[in-house]
């Protein structure tokens, strides 16, 4: 069966959720966190990003095939992503050997 | 005849190809995805190159980030947020049959989706008139201003790409709409309307991105 109907209450839920979610964002954006302040803005990103795609995009609903699929498009860009931050991070961390 | 080089019945017959309309629909939804991919490589790639640059000049990016205006983008991101939920109450719409609340749904969406980009178009002149356009006339006070225009290319870039796939977006609404109020699109036969809801909603979700890391770097 295709996934099921979703009744609105939940968008209204998860659209609600979203909304705090922007104010928490903007609001500790106003709080200097140091180094914490670009994780703490990636992780309610990614937070957001996982209600859109569960709820409003339906995988949450969706059969485990479209699941993988839905997955994939991310896991490749994360490989793209850390591989590529390897190099920037990595950089100044190594020194020369003595000797060279 | 029943051939279908045109099918806009509301009896559930799948394509030739299919056994039944239920593959059908699960194939229409995987090849959704399989674009979506290509799409969240396409976006994914700026953000990578973002990355490594404001990691090696995090002070001038957060510096040139404060010449954003965070009210405007604010504003922006509930807009877009609040078109996902248009926009999914549209799909729903069309699960139960409602075919004006569809309708409404749909071009509620666009709207939405519209006053987004004339508020990013405020934002372009503003920046436009403080100077702020990588070129020839570019005026920024601050040491390196080739590492702030740097910035400012990202922004102009990230969210002229993105600001591109919304506009595609609004006009798919616009069709959806028209086709949906003229009853193309039922409970038997609405996966355009879910799919272009899943173009919309990555649209959304590129913003989701975007906002934190081009307009919340500093501003403790």
């Amino acid at each position: 069966m295709e996934h099921p109907v979703i009744p609105p209450k939940t968008y209204l839920l998860v659209f609600a959720a979203l909304l705090a979610l922007l104010a928490l964002t903007v609001g500790l954006a106003y709080i200097d966190l140091g180094f914490f302040n670009l994780i703490a803005a990636l992780t309610i990103a990614s937070v957001k990003a996982l209600l859109v795609i569960l709820y409003f995009m339906h995988v949450r609903y969706s059969s485990d095939l479209a699941k993988i699929f839905a997955a994939a498009g991310f896991l490749w860009l994360f490989l793209l992503l850390g591989l590529t931050l390897t190099d920037y991070i990595s950089r100044g961390a190594v020194f020369p050997l003595p000797g060279f | 005849m029943t051939h279908r080089h045109h099918r806009v019945s509301h009896l559930p017959i799948p394509a030739h190809q299919f056994e039944d309309i239920e593959q059908e629909r699960e194939a229409n939804l995987l090849g959704m995805w399989v674009f979506l991919a290509t799409e969240v490589l396409f976006f994914g790639g700026l953000f990578v190159a973002y990355a490594a640059y404001r990691r090696l000049y995090p002070a001038i990016f957060a510096d040139a980030s404060r010449h954003l205006d965070v009210v405007l983008a604010s504003l922006n991101t509930a807009i877009l947020l609040c078109s996902s939920l248009t926009m999914a109450l549209a799909v729903h719409s069309v699960r139960v049959d409602k075919r004006n609340a569809m309708v409404f749904f749909l071009i509620l969406t666009a709207l939405l989706g519209s006053v987004f980009l004339g508020i990013k178009f405020t934002e372009y002149t503003h920046k436009f008139e403080a100077g702020l356009l990588p070129g020839a006339n570019f005026r920024y006070e601050g040491p390196n201003p080739q590492v702030a225009a740097l910035f400012f290319t990202f922004y102009y870039v990230m969210t002229g790409i993105h600001a591109l796939h919304l506009l595609i977006g609004i006009l798919l609404m616009g069709i959806l709409a028209f086709f949906a109020w003229r009853g193309r699109y039922s409970s038997i036969r609405y996966m355009p309307v879910e799919l272009s809801g899943l173009y919309w909603h990555f649209v959304d979700l590129v913003w989701i991105f975007l906002f934190p890391l081009l307009y919340l770097i500093d501003r403790a």
